[in-house]
């Protein structure tokens, strides 16, 4: 077993829009095309060209279409799917060798790919499904936080964020301190309403998922009203026009 | 002035239609009567537009225009006024191979590449020696009709035994369908390897805020013997001595390529294909001479060059004095004249005219009836000829491609990243037409249309109109190809819908086939299929058609 950290001085995370990701892909092929040649290297695919072609990903894309069963209509919501670098994470705590751990000074979950033996205990406890097993380097693979970019001072400013936040074309992806209540990120999930991934299992995730809106038509708030004739000479030479545009008797 | 900010988004679907041209109109009239016409929160124009209507550029390529071994004296597309433009003889028979500016579609100012190999094939108008194509998979996920095009692109003469089109050049940077019927390929490069000027002559990155362009620039060396096909062309050019492409004394006037192009080449003094750092040194923004360091500047820019106008400038551009001063001396306009919407469309109405009997050049018989009614001033709306020529209780249903946004374009899937995200497509079916034809998801079944049948797989979806189907485009690939197995879903389960659609309507009275294609413009009519869905026999798990394997490029010999 594992030990985690008592706290961490940071929560970094992801704060993830369900109402604006679009479903594009940008974050997950960036996300494996950083993480091909960083921390993560080579992350190598099978059958790459054949019937079967397949490897680890960091990080997935899911589309569902919702069905309202009220209004007998249905929305398609992307599910972008990484790791959540929960808080009190089962899949440190169920690793034999410390391969698997949580770093104090900012939450991120990591594996040593050096003393990792491939046991795959960690995928089996997550109940997130965030962990990927590299056929061909026998380890286990996960969502870093982009930690080989995010410290990067030979990087711009602008690019010390994840691949996959830097990536996303509608800024449906957030980056920043969960734990700190002031931060940009803490703040958007306190607007929106940002929720856990399955609270019930107790594993305090620090990614947070921010819920679809509802759909205009169905938002109380925010409608505005027609506006009401006012019976001038102009309003009803408008009114006239209308019912003779569309064949109806207008009120004169 | 008062505008209302009533926006509208549509992109190619609307205009894919046989009356596509008119839906435009009528929304765009729409829009007219609204008011939201370049206000904000409206429809807004971006560089280079707005511009004239019509530009004042005719195509060239009448007969007596078109000479063997002499360049053409003028540009190859353009915009037709009347029908003293088309680009037809005195028969009324069309110059262009494809048909486009004849009587079969005089606006066509894209051209018709949909109509070149059909056309090629049969020799209508007339037969080829070449036919020369640059990154257009058109023996596939770019042609209707794949089945009869493979047919056309092998043909041969009975009695000579030549092939029918005797000679095919392609450029292409991939292992596409196409480059399987190239007599000669012209390896290109991609886009990491070249240069590229995305420019306000073009489709450039304007925003409605202000004209922007941008460069692409060669981030890798490539790896094998490959050319980036502009510069090929340049090449080819200068060899043939075309004046565009040569100096006073006959030598290439573009020697260092593409990228030198980019930078000297001038459409009309001091406008090229950029529009920042003009200027010897690079001070001056849409006009200016060439600057030999336009594109260090742009690669320090980001690679790109944005032009934010004043406040006053950015809206109604189209009757706004400050903006058209401004897009006059920035060389986007030629003189600072409002551009006055017409709601009537005067060279509508000449094409109409000509129809109904009146004027010098008339259409034949055979096309009268479709022009007067395609023909309207006003925005009109008539059936698309694909509902109207076929019996509609056969085909009751619609069927229509989207592009995935993870997989813009069909080589997509030569990438195995790409590939493990959409490695095959399914036909999406809503479920409550599924229910009554008895399909469960999962299941295989046929798509008929008028012309052709395909076999695939069900998906069944609520948020799809009960009378259409719909599939993600491109994906399907023929077995052999891009590089991928045989055995790659993208061929083995992936399919088309090209195969059901013709790119001729059946015959018309007089026994004419005319294209499949809006009759003002020529635009392809991809969107009007009817199809009938049947369920069907799983085969192996296998897609219909299969065509036979082609012999991967690196592996021939």
């Amino acid at each position: 077993m594992t030990m985690l950290p008592e706290t961490t001085e940071k929560k970094l995370g992801l704060v993830i829009d369900l109402d604006t990701c679009v479903g594009c892909q940008a974050c997950a092929t960036s996300c494996k095309e950083w993480n091909a040649q960083g921390y993560s290297a080579p992350l190598e695919d099978e059958d790459p060209r054949g019937k079967d072609p397949h490897g680890p990903w960091l990080n997935r894309i899911h589309g569902y279409e919702v069905l309202d069963e009220v209004r007998e209509d249905s929305r398609i919501v992307h599910f972008p799917r990484s790791c959540l670098h929960c808080e009190t994470p089962a899949c440190v705590i169920v690793c034999p060798t410390g391969a698997s751990y949580k770093r104090a000074e900012d939450g991120i979950v990591l594996v040593n790919p050096d003393t990792c033996i491939g046991c795959k205990l960690c995928s089996w406890a997550c109940p997130y499904g965030a962990r990927e097993y590299d056929v061909k380097e026998g380890i286990m693979r996960k969502c870093t936080l982009c930690v080989d970019r995010i410290y990067n001072e030979n990087f711009a400013e602008e690019d010390r964020i994840p691949a996959c936040v830097r990536a996303c074309p509608t800024s449906a992806r957030h980056y920043g301190d969960l734990g700190d209540p002031n931060s940009d990120v803490s703040k958007l999930v306190k607007e929106r309403g940002g929720f856990d991934l399955l609270p019930e299992m107790g594993y305090k995730p620090t990614n947070k998922y921010l819920p679809p809106r509802k759909r205009r038509d169905q938002a109380e708030e925010g409608r505005e009203a027609l506006p009401k004739s006012d019976r001038s000479m102009v309003d009803r030479l408008f009114a006239l026009a209308d019912s003779l545009l569309s064949g109806k008797a207008g009120p004169h | 002035m008062v505008g209302r900010p009533v926006s509208m988004h549509a992109m190619r679907g609307i205009s894919a239609h046989a009356n596509g041209f008119q839906t435009c109109r009528a929304v765009h009239l729409l829009q007219i009567l609204l008011g939201t016409i370049d206000a904000p929160g409206g429809f807004r124009y971006k560089a280079p537009y707005p511009r004239p209507i019509p530009p004042a550029i005719k195509p060239t390529g009448k007969s007596g225009q078109v000479f063997p071994n002499e360049p053409l004296p003028g540009p190859p597309l353009g915009f037709v006024t009347s029908p003293d433009d088309l680009l037809i003889d005195e028969k009324g028979t069309p110059q262009r191979i494809d048909k486009a500016y004849s009587w079969d579609a005089p606006l066509a100012a894209h051209g018709m590449m949909h109509m070149v190999i059909t056309n090629a094939a049969k020799k209508d108008p007339y037969g080829i020696d070449v036919l020369f194509m640059y990154m257009a998979n058109m023996s596939w996920n770019s042609a209707m009709n794949v089945p009869d095009t493979i047919k056309y692109l092998t043909m041969k003469d009975e009695t000579t035994g030549d092939y029918v089109i005797p000679k095919i050049i392609y450029s292409d940077a991939y292992a596409s369908e196409m480059v399987h019927y190239a007599d000669l390929i012209l390896p290109d490069t991609t886009y990491l390897e070249r240069w590229d000027c995305i420019s306000l002559l073009d489709r450039p990155i304007s925003e409605a805020d202000g004209p922007a362009d941008s460069i692409r620039q060669p981030v890798v060396a490539p790896d094998r013997d490959v050319r980036p096909f502009q510069t090929v062309l340049l090449d080819l050019g200068a060899r043939l001595g075309l004046p565009g492409m040569t100096t006073a004394e006959g030598k290439p006037r573009y020697p260092g390529g593409y990228e030198d192009y980019i930078v000297n080449h001038e459409r009309a003094p001091g406008i090229g294909p950029l529009a920042g750092y003009r200027g010897v040194d690079g001070t001056l923004s849409g006009k200016g001479a060439p600057n030999p360091d336009q594109l260090k500047r742009y690669i320090k820019n980001g690679c790109h060059f944005f032009h934010e106008l004043a406040p006053e400038q950015k809206y109604f551009k189209h009757v706004n004095k400050i903006y058209l001063d401004f897009a006059t001396g920035f060389g986007l306009i030629e003189a600072p004249n409002a551009i006055i919407h017409q709601l009537y469309c005067e060279p509508l109405q000449k094409f109409k005219l000509a129809a109904e009997g009146h004027g010098a050049v008339q259409p034949p018989e055979t096309h009268r009836k479709r022009l007067i009614e395609a023909f309207d001033p006003i925005p009109n709306w008539y059936p698309p000829f694909e509902g109207k020529m076929i019996d509609e209780t056969k085909f009751p249903m619609h069927a229509v491609t989207q592009r995935p946004m993870a997989m813009y374009h069909a080589w997509g899937s030569q990438n195995q990243w790409l590939r493990q995200i959409l490695g095959r497509n399914w036909l999406y079916i809503a479920h409550q037409r599924a229910a009554s034809l008895g399909i469960k998801d999962g299941d295989w079944v046929t798509l008929t249309s008028h012309h052709g049948q395909i076999r695939a797989q069900a998906k069944l979806m609520n948020g799809v109109n009960p009378d259409t189907v719909w599939t993600w485009n491109a994906i399907g690939k023929r077995s052999g190809t891009w590089g991928l197995e045989n055995n790659a879903p993208e061929s083995k389960q992936g399919f088309l819908l090209n195969h059901l659609i013709s790119e001729l309507l059946p015959e018309r009275e007089g026994g004419y086939r005319f294209s499949n294609s809006d009759p003002v413009t020529g635009q392809a009519a991809w969107y009007d299929l009817r199809v009938r869905l049947e369920k069907a026999a799983d085969v192996n798990g296998l897609s219909a058609p299969q065509f036979p394997d082609l012999k991967p490029v690196r592996a021939a010999q």
